[in-house]
């Protein structure tokens, strides 16, 4: 049986030109994490916001363990665990007093359920005397996550743990909820962040309101395995406004040190490509073959979206 | 489709428990946040020091100064008698009326009392005399009273010496103030400020601690838990309620130890009654909460919404009866009307609760009117 099932989603905000989410429908399998990829205004917040009660869609249905998500809201309310995107703790509460607080509201202690968060709240233990809004990024989410996890929820929404935080942290955060995968619990995760996207075990790809792709993330590369290629060389960005003007290519975006380049198919392969760089005077430009990423899988799919 | 039920742990731990929980963290918001706490505990006694001292429209000690041209006995006497009073202090005599206007313009004088050069003979012979009393009108309303009472202690030396004298009697105008003998303002204030403070507090206090978990997100985890929003509501009330008892209990305590009100007032009565506004204003303060989505809003819907009707429609700086029959009716709708009859009622005529049932009633009936709109306004999503 499915954790969570969605079934053509729709919602609106009054007010706003576009609507925020779009005949959305997934199922997220027990004991999965399923993670919610898109950039900012994706409609990822609004999602999760929907399946927490908070918010009530304007079509569709949606259940969390089987209870309906506007009748059933309130037995949903007891079993789920729900981060917000912005730090939503008591900034001026201790962190033993936000933990204690939280776990009363869930109507249980924090010694009855200590061996739940203790992985967790171990590496906050020596603050727990500190008020919450004094803590860094990092350790603010983590004590989030132990608030979210003391009353042992069933399925656990997250939305966007990572903003904000630092690479450590980040990597960090993602051992957690993998370990606790491994307990049992069912974790929908949405993250701005596409490197992230490989720690999920399925992932739905987010644009304006929809879902455009959804997959392992194996299963997407494999399925959108365009031809891509890296370019590289000396004074990049000229590179990449001529890219961006030649007649072969599909589109091009930078990549860290690199741009990737996906070319339409009457183009001439990668050869004609470099040789309209080194005509234009780039001699020191380099173009391979490479393995599409994610990232790469996304901005296909927003092409393909487009056309 | 198979469902799962809520965790057991949930019924196990008791509404009590997450309800005290509550409460002793509002608790610690309410002690950690200096200056809210300053604000509350502050305001009371600012404001009561304030009207009692500082924005009193009593006058005492008012310097006067004396124009004789021929002092005798009975000038001496009445001279006397005038700066003997607490209201007045004797400035000095002045020989002419233009030294009268120089010493007004300086400012050290605020009346002048001017006798004839005949004072003594007419009132002796003649039965009756003249006196002048020249008062600074420039502020009409310390000049008018300045010029009662100074009349006042004028009558009762007449009288005094219409006793002592054989023949009819002169005839003494007897002006009696009554519950308030000395016509002293400074405790008149009392209810006035009582109501205004507890309305400010209660209302302002509450619905920002409500929008404040809005603001910062906490209402949504909140929200997505099993607790009942009604002990959120009633937890976000009793700490506001505890530091509006302490706040009546400061004001009784200003009232009776520094401003000399007079005892006899029915005490448990006042605070019954306080209890009672209170629970309004929190009310007021919880509907606001749920309209709003800002601290800011919140205060300021506080301040403007509730501050301004509560002081002109509450009877206590504008006579009500004086108001537009529309202005007379909106009166009716102002919780702080009724608690102003109320509180003055009783603590400066000393009623009983017989006098004030209806005032009583119609507060009870606001409030749960208003408890019934909280109720139904209150949101169970965002």
């Amino acid at each position: 049986m499915s954790a969570v099932v969605v079934d053509g989603l729709g919602k609106a905000y009054p007010r706003a030109s576009s609507k925020a989410l779009t005949d959305v429908s997934f199922a997220v399998d027990r004991g999965e994490i399923f993670g919610l990829i898109g950039p900012d205004g994706a409609g990822k917040t609004t999602l999760i916001r929907i399946l927490t009660t908070l918010l009530l869609a304007d079509q569709g249905t949606a259940s969390v363990l089987g209870h309906d998500v506007v009748r059933d809201f309130r037995a949903i309310r007891a079993l789920v665990g729900y981060m917000p995107g912005r730090f939503s703790l008591y900034q001026d509460l201790s962190v033993a007093e936000n933990l204690a607080f939280f776990a009363t509201v869930f109507g249980t202690t924090v010694e009855a359920n200590y061996h739940l968060v203790a992985d967790i709240y171990s590496q906050l233990e020596p603050f727990k005397t500190r008020l919450a809004g004094k803590l860094s990024g990092g350790m603010k989410q983590k004590l989030a996550l132990c608030c979210a996890l003391i009353h042992a929820p069933k399925v656990l929404f997250l939305d966007e743990p990572t903003t904000g935080v630092d690479p450590v942290s980040r990597k960090d955060f993602w051992g957690m909820l993998g370990r606790l995968r491994e307990g049992g619990i069912t974790i929908l995760v949405s993250t701005p962040y596409m490197d992230e996207a490989a720690r999920c075990d399925r992932i739905a790809l987010v644009q304006k309101g929809q879902i455009i792709a959804l997959d392992s993330l194996a299963g997407l590369v494999e399925s959108h395995a365009t031809e891509t290629y890296a370019v590289s060389g000396e004074r990049l960005f000229p590179i990449l406004n001529d890219l961006r003007a030649y007649a072969g290519t599909r589109y091009c975006f930078a990549f860290g040190r690199e741009h990737h380049l996906v070319l339409k198919p009457d183009a001439g392969g990668p050869e004609a490509a470099l040789a309209y760089l080194r005509g234009l005077g780039h001699q020191t430009a380099s173009i391979r073959a490479i393995r599409p990423n994610v990232e790469d899988v996304f901005i296909d799919l927003i092409h393909e979206q487009g056309q | 489709m198979a469902t799962e039920a809520p965790l057991a742990v949930a019924r196990g731990v008791s509404g009590l428990s997450m309800f005290a929980a509550f409460v002793l963290k509002e608790a610690k918001h309410v002690l950690r946040d200096r200056r809210s706490l300053l604000i509350l505990l502050g305001l009371p006694i600012v404001m009561m020091t304030l009207f009692g001292f500082a924005l009193s429209n009593e006058v005492k000690n008012t310097n006067f100064v004396v124009l004789d041209r021929a002092p005798d006995a009975s000038t001496l006497g009445l001279t006397g008698r005038i700066s003997e009073s607490n209201y007045f202090t004797f400035a000095g005599r002045v020989q002419s009326e233009a030294e009268i206007n120089d010493r007004f313009r300086r400012g050290d004088a605020r009346l002048a009392v001017v006798f004839p050069a005949d004072f003594e003979h007419d009132l002796r012979h003649l039965g009756h005399a003249q006196i002048r009393l020249v008062a600074d009108a420039s502020d009409p309303n310390t000049a008018s009273t300045v010029s009662n009472y100074a009349a006042a202690i004028v009558a009762q030396y007449q009288a005094e010496l219409a006793e002592g004298s054989v023949g009819p009697g002169a005839i003494a105008v007897e002006t009696r103030m009554l519950y308030n003998p000395q016509l002293k303002s400074s405790y008149m204030f009392v209810p006035g400020v009582m109501t205004l403070i507890l309305m400010l507090l209660g209302a302002m206090m509450t619905s920002v601690s409500i929008v404040r978990e809005k603001e910062r997100g906490t209402m949504e985890v909140l929200l997505v838990s099993p607790m009942n929003p009604l002990i959120l509501i009633i937890g976000k009330a009793v700490p506001y309620l505890v530091l509006c008892l302490i706040d009546v209990l400061i004001i009784l305590l200003l009232s009776y130890g520094l401003l000399d009100l007079p005892g006899g007032a029915n005490l448990p009565l006042l605070i019954a009654e306080s209890l009672l506004f209170i629970l309004t204003t929190l009310t007021l303060g919880l509907v606001i909460s749920n309209l709003v989505q800002q601290q800011q809003t919140a205060m300021f819907v506080s301040l403007v919404g509730l501050l301004m009707p509560s002081l002109v429609f509450s009877g206590f700086m504008f006579p009500i009866e004086n108001m537009p029959l529309p202005l007379r009716v909106i009166s009716h709708l102002v919780p702080t009307r009724w608690f102003y009859l109320i509180a003055s009622n009783v603590m400066i005529k000393h009623l009983g609760f017989a006098a004030v049932i209806q005032p009583t009633l119609i507060l009870a009936g606001m409030t749960l009117v208003l408890l019934f709109i909280a109720w139904r306004t209150f949101k169970q999503r965002l």
